[in-house]
């Protein structure tokens, strides 16, 4: 039997062959196919809960302060080590985060826990910090239309801007975070070039960003797209300081954070309950939703610090007060009404 | 060839060597999903959507609308559609037209449409009503097995067996489903073990491939990772195909876990039809939609035309007075 036949063409199996090669031992074959799927994965992932600030800032209902504090407080208790608080924008531009300033002062702080807040410009940052923030969070884009849409402004013209608020929180003490969004896509522009991610990614890092979180804003990235970004970034930041922030509009997000944690990503931005829906896809769902990331993780026996059944109170919390459903499945599956 | 002697075109002849040697296909497969690749370039989906789907909506369906369900998925470039269950429509009445269904639809060349029997009964009526391929319904939860079909999972087999021998009598495929192959509602936790036992007892039993379901849609790529590495001890991996319920949102990860371990044949159903009767108001089946829009965006190839399945998802949600499950369907703005 032992024939060693050579794999000359590897197009349709249907054609007559001249001669192929074969290899003897099978189960190794069927070990190394595995080796993917198998891949040593982060013991322990941090989840940055997104729902207080991304989630309700894109939620049609405003929300009043106190509601707003009580999430936070309770996504306080729940383990979880990042929550973002709030914004510092216009409330001419977001009118949904007006109250910034009550809601950093009436939150009851977790020890170990961060609160980072979006601060646009050095004036967003001053009444940041005069407001309490301890940890600043500034958003680019991977795409020049985008970035004049949402910003009015070019990508290198909102990275200036930046430089300020780099160079205050420098002086300040306080830790920078960094967003690209549209990274594998565009709702203008369509296809997003991997090296221009890269390229922004690698700006925000060398000018001090501790972190650069990637964000799928319109969701439309599957495993393919995510990990050719991810290997043309990875070239320029190390992936240690690299975060996803996955939108779960296509319903791609859960598959696209699991191979973002094979490539060695372990920082996951989630919103409770799914909160926030997609501005450019209307009825569409927006961010993942913590929940189902959270059970995913402990599923694969990777840490997380949370505890799932509080997180869900939280969302339960949320839900209620927004009056509408949750878009977490593990909320849906597991609910007790 | 010309000069070349019988004897050796008959030994260069790749068909032969099929025949002489029929492992030699599936070694084919598996040096293809390791060297330069790490995915199937080619996915073979099985819509369940008519069957399954159907199966688990609460309202009846009309015969006329299950029929124009199947012929707009019959244009859409799907190799194979589950078309209905010849089980008694005592215990699943939505699918008592099987006949009218199977004798109605219009089947495209180079369809496979596949229906369920339970027993040697069930094989028999499906036979009759044309039925051209079968399925077969194991368990990997004991307790599953008795209070879904009313016998242990050593009966089911014996009734299978009978199935299987007159269907290859017949020269009549046979799928095995293994259900309960990441957690049992009932039972909790499944052994990979005892998945591999049964699904290896169908291969044996002559099922040419055996799809393996998360019924209660608990998996996690971790879970989905330990049972697959123990199944494909025991079944090669291109005879296995998933079936994965989106329960907690993990379908889509966990069949990028089974394509990454070689497995390329996923079961899905258009628009996410059916629901969990497990979790009251949770959803079921993944969505046909969903896994081909991550499949193309992985350049994975399926054959098949998404904008025609999501056309086939409205229809049918419009039927049923209710939105799609499919997340891709209700990014594009066609929801009701």
């Amino acid at each position: 039997m032992a024939a060693v036949i050579r794999l000359v063409n590897r197009s349709p199996l249907s054609s007559a062959m001249g001669q192929q090669y074969l290899a003897l031992s099978s189960t190794a074959k069927v070990q190394a196919a595995g080796v993917r799927a198998g891949q040593a994965l982060p013991e322990k992932v941090k989840i940055v809960e997104v729902g207080p600030r991304d989630g309700l800032q894109n939620e049609k209902t405003i929300v009043p302060t106190e509601t707003k504090i009580h999430l936070i407080d309770m996504l306080s208790v729940s383990g979880l080590p990042v929550i973002e608080a709030t914004s510092f924008v216009s409330p001419k531009w977001v009118p949904q985060m007006a109250d910034q300033v009550e809601v950093m002062k009436g939150i009851c702080r977790q020890p170990g826990v961060s609160y980072p807040v979006l601060t646009p410009n050095l004036k967003g940052f001053q009444a940041a910090v005069k407001a309490g923030a301890s940890e600043v969070a500034i958003f680019g884009a991977a795409s020049e239309l985008f970035s004049k849409k949402n910003i009015n402004c070019s990508v290198d013209e909102s990275l200036q801007r930046f430089d300020e608020v780099m160079k205050a929180a420098k002086e300040a003490g306080v830790p920078v975070r960094g967003y690209v969004s549209c990274v594998l896509g565009c709702p203008y522009e369509g296809k997003v070039a991997p090296e221009k991610v890269a390229h922004v990614a690698k700006s925000l890092y060398s000018m001090g960003c501790y972190e650069i979180s990637l964000g799928d804003t319109i969701g439309v990235g599957t495993p393919g797209s995510m990990s050719e970004m991810l290997e043309a970034v990875s070239r320029e930041v190390p992936v240690n300081a690299l975060a996803v922030h996955c939108h779960d509009t296509y319903g791609q997000a859960l598959a696209n954070i699991l191979v973002a944690l094979q490539m060695g990503i372990s920082v996951v931005d989630s919103s409770v309950a799914g909160l926030g829906g997609c501005p450019y896809a209307q009825g569409a769902s927006g961010n993942v939703a913590t929940e189902d990331v959270v059970y995913m993780l402990h599923g694969l026996g990777i840490q997380t610090g949370v505890d799932l059944s509080k997180l869900m109170d939280a969302g339960a919390f949320i839900c209620r007060s927004l009056n509408r459903k949750t878009n977490s499945k593990v909320s849906q599956a597991t609910c007790k009404l | 060839m010309g000069n070349v002697p019988t004897t050796v075109k008959h030994c260069l002849s790749y068909e032969q060597l099929i025949q002489d040697y029929p492992w030699l296909r599936r070694w084919l497969l598996q040096e293809k999903t390791i060297t330069g690749h790490e995915y199937p370039e080619f996915v073979k989906i099985v819509e369940v959507g008519p069957r399954d789907g159907l199966q688990n909506e609460k309202e009846i369906v009309p015969t006329g609308v299950k029929i124009q369900l199947i012929d707009m998925l019959s244009g859409t470039g799907l190799h194979v559609i589950e078309a209905t269950s010849f089980v008694s429509s005592k215990w699943v009445p939505q699918m008592a037209d099987h006949t009218e269904v199977l004798r109605g639809i219009q089947r495209a060349p180079h369809v496979q449409y596949p229906v369920l029997t339970p027993n040697l009964q069930g094989f028999q009526d499906a036979v009759a009503a044309g039925a051209t391929e079968v399925a077969v319904f194991g368990s990997a939860s004991e307790t599953f097995s008795k209070k879904n079909i009313n016998c242990s999972i050593d009966e089911s087999m014996l009734r299978f067996e009978e199935v299987i021998n007159t269907a290859k009598e017949q020269q009549i495929p046979v799928r095995g489903y293994v259900s309960c192959a990441l957690g049992c509602p009932h039972e909790g936790h499944i052994e990979p073990s005892k998945v591999a036992e049964v699904a290896k007892k169908l291969y044996e039993m002559g099922c040419y491939e055996i799809s393996l379901g998360d019924t209660i849609g608990v998996g996690t790529p971790g879970s989905m990772f330990k049972m697959l590495q123990c199944v494909m001890k025991e079944v090669p991996a291109d005879a296995l195909a998933v079936h994965c319920h989106d329960t907690y949102g993990q379908a889509l990860p966990n069949i990028l876990t089974a394509l990454q371990m070689g497995v390329c044949v996923v079961d899905s159903a258009v628009a996410g039809l059916g629901g969990c009767p497990y979790a009251q108001g949770s959803s079921g089946n993944v969505s046909t939609e969903d896994v081909l829009y991550m499949l193309h965006g992985m350049g994975i190839e399926t054959g098949v035309n998404l904008a025609k399945v999501v056309e086939a998802g409205d229809f049918i949600c419009n039927a049923l007075c209710r939105k799609t499950n499919s997340k891709v369907a209700k990014a594009r703005g066609r929801t009701l």
